[in-house]
């Protein structure tokens, strides 16, 4: 995703967009045909479904197509068209879930504030990418991925998988930059943790009874960390 | 530098955000610290499997079907307006 200099550059989508609003068909199309993988992607990197991540897409550049006068260039079409997806996505996901799961920073403002210690700490013995099967491989992630909270793998999915800004991540998911960053960090600790217990080398394993010990972190500590986040 | 610290650091370490004053610290520490220079190698680690494995395509059935329905409504949209 553009970096935030970068927005200042021509969109290079600017003359076929000029094109489309004027009525040329052949020229949305050629819009679709440049973001429409990256949007597939986006959004089963969201809902991990392949019907639901087939009907937001859809959903997505049917709201581009209707709306397309209405945009009016303060950002990238491409950027446009992520905010789009982004709140299609999210939408589906609550509508799924059935009960309208906040994604707010409101509910777990508390609970935010405790960063688990690094537990199962050893180097893993080998590369699992080239030592395991695919399918192996890939149900493990799977399995890590949807153990964690919905608001963590969320974070996770848009920052580290799509490659979102920690800000864009955050107006994507309505919470603030602080916010995406301490979900972040338990996301990716948690992954960590997880992997490690899987191909981490237990002979290799290393046991720290003062700084790595398996506690919670002291208030202090939790305290200290919660401040930096808040700062 | 404590380990504490690196807790609190890390994302920024990893995503090269870091401060460059508090990166030469940081990194003083992981050369004397295996656990922390552990827990950053597998963060990494985990961050790569998951960017490299989770690839999808767009079915060619739905890109089919997307650009059909794409032109009917672009088509109805311009019926209406003349
Ligand atoms: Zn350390």
């Amino acid at each position: 995703m553009a970096a935030s200099n970068a927005e200042k550059k021509p969109d290079k989508d600017a003359p076929w967009l000029a094109r489309a609003k004027a009525g040329d068909f052949e020229a949305f199309e050629y819009l679709v045909n440049r973001h429409e993988k990256r949007l597939y992607a986006f959004a089963m990197h969201i809902l991990r479904n392949r019907e639901d991540a087939e009907d937001a897409v859809q959903s997505t550049f049917i709201k581009a197509l209707e709306h397309l006068q209405d945009f009016r260039e303060a950002a990238a079409f491409g950027t446009w068209l992520t905010r789009i997806a982004g709140n299609t996505a999210l939408t589906f996901l609550r509508k799924r879930k059935n009960n309208p799961v906040s994604l707010n920073e409101a509910t777990d403002e508390n609970e935010e504030g405790f960063i688990p210690h690094p537990d199962f700490i050893a180097d893993w013995s080998h590369d699992p990418a080239k030592k395991l099967e695919q399918d192996e491989l890939q149900t493990i992630l799977d399995g890590a991925i949807e153990a964690l909270p919905e608001k963590h793998r969320l974070v996770f999915m848009l920052r580290d998988v799509v490659g979102m800004r920690i800000d864009e991540t955050a107006k994507v998911l309505g919470i603030s930059a602080a916010n995406v960053k301490v979900r972040l960090l338990r996301a990716r600790l948690a992954l960590r943790e997880t992997l490690t217990r899987r191909f981490g080398d237990e002979a290799k394993r290393i046991f720290q009874t003062h700084d790595h010990g398996t506690e919670q972190m002291d208030k202090t500590s939790a305290q200290l960390l919660l401040q930096s986040y808040q700062a | 530098m404590k380990c504490e610290d690196m807790l609190r650091m890390l994302n920024d370490y990893v995503d090269q955000e870091i401060d460059p004053a508090v990166c030469d610290q940081f990194e003083a520490h992981l050369e004397d610290c295996n656990p922390c220079q552990v827990v950053v190698d597998t963060i990494r680690k985990t961050i790569k499997l998951y960017k490299e494995g989770e690839v999808y395509e767009i079915p060619i059935a739905f890109r089919d079907r997307l650009h059909q329905t794409l032109r009917e409504r672009w088509l109805q949209k311009n019926d209406n307006k003349t």
